[in-house]
């Protein structure tokens, strides 16, 4: 008994290969590299010019702060309006996403009808082809539609480019609503429309995956402003950063401040959510 | 008697529902459909049809393709810019996908006891930044000016298109070790345990039993990360600009596709010769596609757990 136990403890340490501190280790040095240059940006967006090319990896202290970064920025690019757009174009996006494609993907888990098979298939291809092929048309389609410099022409596209895999996703979350919960409301009476709406809330977690797919690609884009929004009045952040860095590049202060106000928000949020966002996407992978 | 009775008519109601198409139905799929169709399939089906037409409108066949095609007038900036974009994949492909199965195994480990969802959050972080901000974080450190690095990586023909395809591998190796990660958990302790009991070591329980159970999933990332990457613009657009240079050296399909299309400096915008070039990135993207599907779906194997 006892040698056994010794032997099993022994091939035990053999086989686990890596010790704690290796692992530690490289993951330790790995975030390291992940979030250090992040930091470096960051930190430097609050020194002066000086401080930036004299000292890069210090700390600001009270000798070397300096806000002039963010006065070039508010004075010259009207960061408040590009936020104000990102942030109308992508939650209205994610929203109309998120609405149509559980609606969609309800009727095509729930129901069997003639053409499901071939809807479902109609759908599943625009997972795998990116929209942005089709930009020289979207560009005419807008343009006939007058929609060329709104913001309704970025949620529309966006709206089109989320649907087929929110459909996809929130399918197969509907196909595990048990049936015997949906007859139990039709027996009671309950209309279609209605048992839709007792199905939605036990799909939660996939209407959260969507939202969370759908989000990151609308906000960072910088194809689609820059095609079909570049006015001043309807630039989002992504491809407002890009043109300020454009025209700003020697000022390394005002670019730095820009890089930080473009990522923060963006950051901060991640950071809140990051545990519903990960799950998401775990589950998204296994699915 | 009643209660029978409604259960039959909700059951009637349930296969009668199966074979129509109720206006429920049609409701619910309405919204969707109408606008993944007119603002997605329709603008990619008419894309094909136009590089069928010149910019006059008229019909003139392949001949606009047979302009990619060698001895054609965008012959060398086609192949050069679909080389690139494959030396940008395969920089994915080979640093990516290890360093992230690397990091979830270590994520998996029973000896990492606190931590881990802070190194997973810390180092999936970069993912959620916009391409645009990766590209000008990376152009500062990179900067010969600040002197963190003194060869100028982004501006020699040699390096600018490595350097950058690694860029992109630090911003996007949080999906690789999320989605080995998926896959690492779902195996069941038992089949370890049994591997374990019967004399396998690390090693070998890695590569005979973890490994075989990661390819499906290997092969998801990869089809992923090549649609992601042949379709990729903004990090070359921000970082080098439109004419991704130095000469040309970073050009890729994304950015040839935008300078067809709107003209750059000498050359001139033509929206048949976009349409053209969006034709032959899905050509390819699809080429890909079969690839993935016969090639390697068809071939690993997957096991039910």
């Amino acid at each position: 008994m006892t040698t056994k136990n010794v032997a099993h403890h022994g091939s035990g340490r053999a086989r686990r290969g890596l010790s704690k501190a290796t692992i530690y280790g490289i993951l330790t040095l790995y975030t390291l590299l992940a979030i250090g240059p992040i930091a470096l940006i960051v930190m430097n967006s609050f020194k002066t010019r000086r401080a930036i090319f004299d000292s890069p990896f210090s700390l600001p202290n009270s000798e070397t702060f300096s806000l002039k970064g963010y006065e070039t920025v508010w004075d010259r690019a009207d960061f408040p309006r590009y936020f104000f757009n990102s942030f109308t174009v992508t939650v209205l996006a994610v929203g109309l996403v998120v609405v149509f494609g559980a609606a969609a993907a309800y009727a095509l888990a729930e129901y069997r009808f003639t053409g499901n098979t071939f809807l479902t298939l109609f759908l599943a291809v625009g997972v795998m082809i990116p929209i942005r092929l089709g930009t020289v048309s979207i560009l005419k389609l807008m343009v006939s539609l007058h929609l060329v410099n709104t913001l309704w022409a970025l949620i529309l596209v966006y709206t089109a480019m989320g649907i087929p895999l929110a459909v996809f996703i929130l399918a197969q979350f509907f196909r595990q609503v048990p049936r015997d919960l949906k007859d139990a409301a039709r027996i009671d009476g309950a209309g279609e429309y209605r048992v839709f709406a007792l199905a939605l809330p036990l799909v939660r977690p996939g209407l959260a995956a969507v939202a969370v797919f759908t989000m990151l690609p609308v906000w960072n884009d910088l194809w689609f402003p820059l095609i079909l929004a570049p006015g001043e009045s309807t630039k989002t952040v992504t491809l407002g950063v890009q043109v300020f860095l454009g025209q700003f590049v020697s000022d390394w202060q005002a670019v730095l401040a820009a890089l930080t106000l473009a990522a923060i928000p963006i950051l901060l949020l991640y950071v809140i959510f990051s545990k519903q966002m990960l799950s998401g996407i775990t589950e998204g992978a296994v699915k | 008697m009643t209660s029978a009775s409604t259960t039959t008519d909700v059951v009637r109601g349930i296969s009668a529902r199966r074979w129509r198409f109720p206006r429920h139905v049609a409701v619910f799929l309405a919204p969707a459909l109408l606008v993944y169709t007119a603002f997605m399939v329709y603008p990619l089906l008419d894309s094909l049809r136009l590089s069928l037409y010149s910019d006059e409108g008229a019909f003139v066949g392949l001949a606009n393709l047979r302009e990619l095609l060698p001895g054609g007038s965008l012959s060398s900036s086609f192949w050069n810019a679909l080389g690139n974009n494959l030396v940008f994949f395969a920089f994915h492909f080979i640093v990516q996908n290890p360093v992230g199965l690397l990091l979830a195994v270590l994520l998996t480990q029973h000896l990492l006891k606190r931590g881990k969802g802070t190194y997973r959050t810390l180092i999936f972080s970069p993912t959620v930044l916009s391409v645009v901000i990766v590209g000008f974080i990376w152009q500062l450190i990179l900067s010969p000016l600040w002197g963190v690095v003194s060869t100028p990586l982004l501006g020699l023909t040699s390096t600018a298109l490595p350097t950058l395809s690694l860029m992109s591998v630090w911003q996007f190796v949080g999906i690789p070790m999320m989605f080995f990660y998926a896959v690492l958990v779902g195996i069941p302790e038992d089949l370890i345990e049994a591997a374990r009991v019967d004399g396998a070591n690390g090693w070998k329980i890695f590569w005979k039993i973890i490994f075989p159970l990661l390819l499906p999933m290997l092969g998801i990332i990869s089809i992923i990360t090549y649609i992601a990457n042949l379709n990729a613009f903004d990090l070359i657009y921000s970082v080098q600009g439109a004419l991704a240079g130095p000469e040309f050296s970073t050009d890729i399909m994304g950015t040839l596709f935008y300078r067809s299309f709107f003209g750059f400096q000498l050359q001139s915008g033509s929206t048949a010769m976009g349409a053209t070039v969006a034709t032959a990135m899905f050509v390819v993207i699809l080429l890909g596609v079969l690839v993935y599907l016969f090639g390697w779906a068809k071939r690993v194997e997957t096991y039910e757990l």
